[in-house]
């Protein structure tokens, strides 16, 4: 793509991103994806198969869990973007952060990020009642080194928590 | 991805204006299978019309019990819709079946209609591929096709379409909502997707300035004894091989009114209603359910790849049917079939 191109087709849209309005000039093929790692300079959002396959770019816009590599980002004029970094940071990690450190739930750690933005939708969706639905509606995010056991170990705790007793005892 | 010149619509009819201006520029919705595509060069269109800011993200309750779902309401929030769970379960547990939380978040009603196949050929553009270049040749054909087509094929196209909310649409005998620039019109279910015949290119009968604007579902008897019954290659995220969308109306165990959609096996779901309305009053039985099952892959056609495909067919019509008729439809996170 030539810069000037770029310029010359870009559109203003305002985005709060991570809890900051921003207001931008983009150019209609750049994805969101590319958008954060690229000018916004937030690299935590990984680039996996870029095609919608994998889930390691997923971020939450409006708080819904989402492919950011299939998402244009002059569709998302006047949304909610939050990404990894926006959801904790070292020395205030998000709970499900902390959950994945206490359960190894990682050995690359590329598809972390988005596991985790994944989780934090799935948790706002309310639709996981057992393990068994946290694996089925965990199947957006693939993991190549096959930490499945202890990402699933990891969101249990969590949701074990936000409801007040062992998750085990909340599904029986 | 080449570059593309950006119409946000802000209305219905600023959008099918816009479309009519140019009908070969393309509807971006929810964008999980159009910006993939443009991705790969399979899709460039000169211009991309935004239309999801148009009021088309409404479920709604019609006066004659009728459901009206709009274009833009996402896979996940019809899966979710407690009206849906309750009135067409077969619906909600198809949407389920397919793709991943996230994509159901972002994909729409109408894209889900109008996603292209997911043949291997068509999806590489230094291949022969006449859906997507006419006249070209097809190279499913000979080539590798295990996920291809077995019913309603041509010499020209072997593909498949992927969806398997659609499925569900076609044994619930949905009408689509389309319009253009002379006004509205309803296309039954059946009649929206097409046969691949010698044009594959056109995957459905929507004009080129026609836009689909919502899906309607008639009131329903079917609540009770349903199923989708997906067959993958593994057990979540990954299009079906072979769905089965099955609904019975049962009195006294005999059979008031059946039906069966086959996803993953041809260009559109396949059904046949005929041999559909011969079962009425046959005892919704294994018999019976064997015999329409061979009924509806009457003439089904191996390709090489994927001939394991026509016995699995049977099969899985079978027991989607049992499961139906039990009332224990099968449950989407549920790891084994029941």
């Amino acid at each position: 793509m030539l810069h000037a191109d770029a310029e010359r087709m870009a559109i203003p849209i305002v985005i709060t991103l991570n809890g900051r309005q921003e207001r931008l000039n983009v150019a209609p093929w750049v994805t969101l994806l590319d958008l954060l790692r690229g000018p916004m300079e937030l690299p935590g959002t990984k680039k996996g198969c870029d095609h919608g396959q994998c889930g390691a770019c997923t971020v939450l816009i409006d708080g819904q869990r989402v492919n950011s590599c299939l998402k244009l980002a002059v569709t998302l004029d006047g949304a909610e973007i939050t990404t990894i970094e926006g959801l904790g940071q070292p020395g205030n990690l998000h709970a499900l952060q902390q959950a994945f450190v206490d359960h190894d739930a990682y050995q690359c750690g590329y598809c972390t990020p988005g596991q985790i933005c994944s989780a934090a939708g799935l948790m706002n969706e309310g639709h996981a009642h057992s393990r068994e639905e946290i694996r089925e509606l965990m199947s957006g995010n693939l993991c190549r080194c096959g930490a499945y056991t202890n990402i699933a170990d990891a969101i249990e705790q969590v949701m074990g928590q936000r409801s007040g007793k062992s998750y085990k005892e909340a599904a029986e | 991805m080449k570059q593309f010149s950006y119409i946000r619509a802000e209305d219905v009819a600023g959008a099918v204006a816009a479309l009519s201006a140019d009908p070969q520029a393309r509807l971006l919705a929810g964008g999980t299978n159009l910006v993939d595509l443009m991705k790969y060069d399979v899709m460039s269109p000169a211009t991309v019309i935004d239309i999801n800011r148009l009021p088309l993200k409404d479920i709604e309750t019609l006066e004659d019990g009728s459901l009206r779902i709009g274009a833009l309401v996402s896979n996940a929030a019809l899966a979710y819709d407690p009206t849906v769970i309750d009135r067409f379960p077969l619906l909600a547990s198809a949407l389920l079946a397919g793709a991943s939380p996230q994509l159901r978040n972002a994909a729409t009603t109408g894209g889900n209609l109008l996603q292209r196949t997911r043949c291997y050929y068509f999806y590489d553009p230094s291949s022969p591929c006449n859906k997507r270049e006419p006249g070209s040749g097809c190279g499913a054909i000979g080539g590798v096709n295990r996920i291809h087509a077995i019913l309603g094929t041509s010499a020209s196209c072997i593909a498949t379409h992927p969806s398997d909310m659609c499925v569900a649409l076609a044994a619930l005998d949905a009408v689509v909502e389309v319009e253009g620039p002379d006004g509205r019109r309803d296309i039954p279910f059946l009649d929206f997707h097409r046969l691949p015949g010698d044009e594959p290119q056109y995957d459905n009968t929507l004009a080129p300035d026609e836009m689909v604007v919502a899906i309607r579902l008639h009131p329903d008897h079917f609540a009770a004894n349903h199923s989708y019954l997906k067959i993958r290659d593994r057990l979540s995220y990954a299009f079906a091989l072979v769905s089965v969308a099955a609904a019975i109306d049962m009195k006294d165990g005999a059979i008031v009114d059946i039906r069966v959609a086959l996803g993953g096996v041809a260009h559109k779901p396949w059904r046949n209603p005929l041999a559909e309305a011969e079962c009425a009053g046959k005892p919704a039985d294994e018999a019976t359910f064997r015999q329409l099952a061979q009924r509806l892959l009457a003439g089904a056609q191996g390709q090489g790849g994927n001939d394991f495909k026509i016995p699995m067919a049977e099969r899985t019509i079978i027991r989607a049917l049992t499961q139906a008729a039990s009332g224990t439809p099968q449950v989407q996170s549920e790891k084994a079939i029941r």
